[in-house]
């Protein structure tokens, strides 16, 4: 197709209007704790936990580990947790879709499961798995596997039938309809599950290091409130923002090249 | 001869909302020959996409039957390829992944279904766009995709469904003649469903019409001996569609 190359400029203002926001709410923020409208004992001002970031690169005190230590132990459960959730939850959801002998046997006990909160689940791994690792991975799994399951059945379900009459006059069986077509078709939605699951994986990382543990973002931030620190608190609080705002930018990334075919 | 595809009493009911039984197809009886062209004309209503669909094995009629080369036809299969009205494409495969895609599921390996589906994108004049996506091609083209896919997969016969419906008039018109072309460089028996006067006489070599209405019944068969290409304004082009038109006429 012929076309020419033109720059789309878009409105000063747009550009700005994030930038501004972002400003704006850290400016508010600083003037509210240094001018004492809110005490320096119930929240830390940017500047200080900035320079509270500059010194826990190094320093292990007072919580027992450098922040990058805290990050790494927390991403580490993070991850294993949220592979498994994906490993295991998205076959499980496709499968559910497509097949009724699937749907039949996982779908009744997956929605008893299903509304039990992960953090319920801490006293029973805890007599299972003990503090260590394995519990922390299986409630981050448990927090993560269930919107893999419920975006990829969704996602096959909502396959074009007209498209799967089509495939079926060329000759495809079953398993050929549900490997090229549906499942591709489910992606979009699969795609949403990695980010909401990974969502899911994050919260529910706080919360089983806020119970259970020695290291990790989330006790950095149970470390904080027993120290009675507020800067250590929100420290704790960035970093697990930004480390799931930097995963997520990247799944969207990858999302982008995989899906070049579907125009979104 | 033998026919091609031998329908014989086709009654077909729909049930709508679990109990509206709706009529859509009374006693249709035709027969398709081998190699030929045969348009099936109707207006909107008439039952003639559900005769389409029957005859892919997407749906069973009530009464009657269907067969292909002498055999009954038992659900869909790649026997006959099917293009639709709303294209039908898999929008995350490029042209070639979804002409390609009749030998990949019967398991052609790659270098031989790629030699395959570049014969037809090639037929279709498509040639340059193979790794375009859907997305990227006007409506024209994507039926052009799905009229390449269909011969790929080799059908014996080809069943067309209102393929231009979505089309504007020009385009329309400039399809129906590569239609022409296509079918006549590599000839396989056709089933065209249209709800157009001038596109069924300017493509069939035989044409049925049914009557408007549900329930659609067999109304005439016309035989179209004009000889190809053919000219809209031919004088006998004229007086075929303005006999067609009458006799439709007295149904309404």
């Amino acid at each position: 197709m012929a076309y020419e190359e033109v720059k789309v400029k878009k409105p000063l203002s747009l550009i700005l209007l994030p930038i501004l926001s972002v400003l704006t709410f850290f400016v508010v923020w600083e003037l509210m704790v240094q001018l004492d409208v809110v005490p320096k004992t119930m929240l830390a001002a940017p500047t200080q936990v900035g320079s509270l970031f500059v010194t826990k690169l190094s320093d292990p005190n007072p919580d027992g580990a450098t922040i990058f230590i805290h990050a790494w132990v927390s991403a580490q459960e993070a991850f294993i947790g949220y592979l498994l959730a994906l490993g295991i939850g998205l076959p499980l959801g496709l499968f559910m879709g497509w097949f009724g002998v699937v749907r039949g046997i996982a779908r009744p006990l997956f929605e008893l499961i299903r509304p039990i909160p992960p953090i319920a689940w801490i006293p029973l791994t805890i007599f299972w798995f003990g503090i260590g690792l394995g519990g922390k991975v299986f409630i981050i799994w448990l927090g993560g596997v269930v919107p893999c399951v419920i975006n990829a059945f969704v996602g096959v379900r909502m396959t074009n039938p007209t498209l799967i009459q089509m495939a079926r006059t060329y000759g495809a069986s079953d398993w050929q309809i549900f490997k090229t077509l549906c499942v591709p078709s489910a992606l979009p939605m699969v795609f949403g599950a990695l980010q909401i699951a990974l969502a899911c994986c994050w919260t529910n990382l706080v919360g089983a290091e806020l119970l259970a543990a020695d290291q990790g973002l989330g006790y950095l931030i149970t470390m904080g409130r027993r120290l009675a620190l507020p800067d250590l608190v929100v420290l704790g609080m960035v970093s697990v923002g930004l480390a799931g705002a930097a995963i997520g930018v990247l799944i969207d990334y990858v999302e982008r090249r995989l899906l070049a075919g579907i125009r979104r | 001869m033998t026919p091609k595809i031998e329908c014989r009493n086709i009654t077909k009911f729909f049930i709508q909302k679990g109990k509206q039984r709706v009529h859509v197809l009374e006693d249709i009886s035709l027969e398709v020959r081998d190699k030929e062209f045969l348009v099936i004309l109707g207006p909107g209503q008439s039952g003639k996409s559900t005769l389409l669909r029957i005859i892919a094995g997407l749906e069973t009629p009530n009464e009657g039957s269907i067969k292909l080369d002498g055999q009954q036809i038992a659900g869909p299969g790649p026997d006959r390829g099917l293009v639709f009205q709303s294209y039908m494409l898999f929008g995350w495969k490029t042209v070639m992944g979804n002409v390609e895609l009749g030998p990949m599921l019967n398991g052609v390996d790659k270098s031989e279904r790629r030699r395959i589906a570049q014969r037809y994108i090639d037929l279709v004049g498509l040639n340059g766009f193979e790794k375009h996506y859907p997305h990227q091609l006007s409506g024209g083209m994507k039926q052009r995709v799905g009229i390449a896919r269909a011969y790929a997969n080799n059908p014996k016969v080809m069943l067309l469904d209102e393929p231009f419906g979505q089309l504007d008039a020009q385009t329309r018109y400039f399809m129906e003649k590569e239609t022409v072309r296509i079918w006549e460089s590599e000839k396989r028996t056709v089933l065209f469903v249209t709800n157009n006067i001038d596109e069924a006489i300017y493509l069939g070599d035989r044409i049925v019409t049914l009557k408007g209405k549900l329930p659609g019944r067999m109304h005439e068969v016309y035989d179209v001996e004009l000889p190809r290409p053919r000219e809209h304004t031919d004088m006998k082009f004229l007086q075929l569609r303005q006999q067609i038109t009458d006799a439709s006429e007295l149904v309404l």
